[in-house]
């Protein structure tokens, strides 16, 4: 049952995102991109990590797809005219089917191997996971959380300057 | 919970997806569409091997994943909108002020 749930999930998510690519309108690129974003939220839920895949909802789904959406229409993109010679596209197309070969070719041979954590379903069921994150986040990863702040102020400022009449 | 090797391969796919849309697309806002598609591809990858090693590491790092991204979306879309003035396109092959 699990597997034909993800059979079906991971079947939308690979198709919208082909979608992305070839689709000749931004808005419907965009469309599709949130489209893959809900699929990959539903593999976060599936994967015991139901906080990550709220955040992937709100800040992906929500922020940023908005931000883009409002910046195509905001900019009146029109459809792609000109098409990119066919010679790039080959040539575009091979580099990323060579990432795809290195990258299952990695799978089959490596194993998964790690650093092993206490991380139990029974514990993620018992304590929360928002607690487990929470905690992690708070006493083992503080300094980086913090750093996180001053560089959401630098991009505050950046795209305030950035997008001043006069630049 | 499914073997970590049907997550991977997903991630994969999408990785190698978002690759060729950024080599091969013109628009400036389609090319960071597919970035975001990477990172999210990358995000999975990142999940997949947390609850595999039991580990929530992991997710720390999806988390500052997501915070990176929000910013670079907020200052890479006000780099559009600055070329876009500038220029009245969003073109890529446009950004060509460096060239000889």
């Amino acid at each position: 049952m699990e597997s034909i749930f993800f059979l079906v999930v991971a079947a939308v998510a690979v198709i919208s995102s082909i979608l992305v690519v070839t689709c000749k309108n931004p808005i419907n690129s965009a469309l599709s991109l949130v489209m893959t974003f809900f699929c990959l939220a539903t593999f976060y839920v599936m994967l015991d990590a139901p906080f990550m895949a709220a955040t992937q909802v709100i800040v992906y789904a929500g922020a940023i797809m908005v931000l883009i959406i409002f910046v195509i229409m905001l900019l009146n993109v029109r459809v792609e005219t000109v098409k990119r010679g066919t010679h790039a596209v080959v040539a575009g197309s091979a580099i990323g089917l060579f990432v795809l070969f290195q990258t299952v070719w990695f799978l089959m041979k490596g194993s998964m191997t790690g650093k092993v954590g206490d991380m139990t379903k029974e514990q993620i069921v018992s304590v929360g996971h928002v607690e487990l994150i929470g905690k992690a986040l708070f006493t083992d990863f503080l300094l980086p959380f913090e750093v996180t702040s001053v560089l959401l102020l630098a991009a505050i400022v950046g795209a305030v300057i950035l997008a001043k009449k006069k630049i | 919970m499914l073997a970590i090797e049907n997550y991977l391969i997903v991630s994969a796919i999408l990785f190698a997806i978002g690759t060729i849309g950024v080599l091969t697309k013109r628009n400036a806002i389609v090319i960071f569409m597919c970035i975001e598609m990477m990172l999210n591809a990358v995000n999975l990858t990142f999940i997949a091997f947390s609850r595999h090693l039991g580990n929530i590491d992991g997710q720390i790092f999806v988390f500052f994943v997501m915070t990176v991204a929000a910013a670079e979306a907020a200052v890479g879309l006000a780099l559009m909108i600055a070329f876009f003035k500038n220029r009245e396109s969003i073109d890529v092959e446009d950004v060509n002020l460096l060239k000889l």
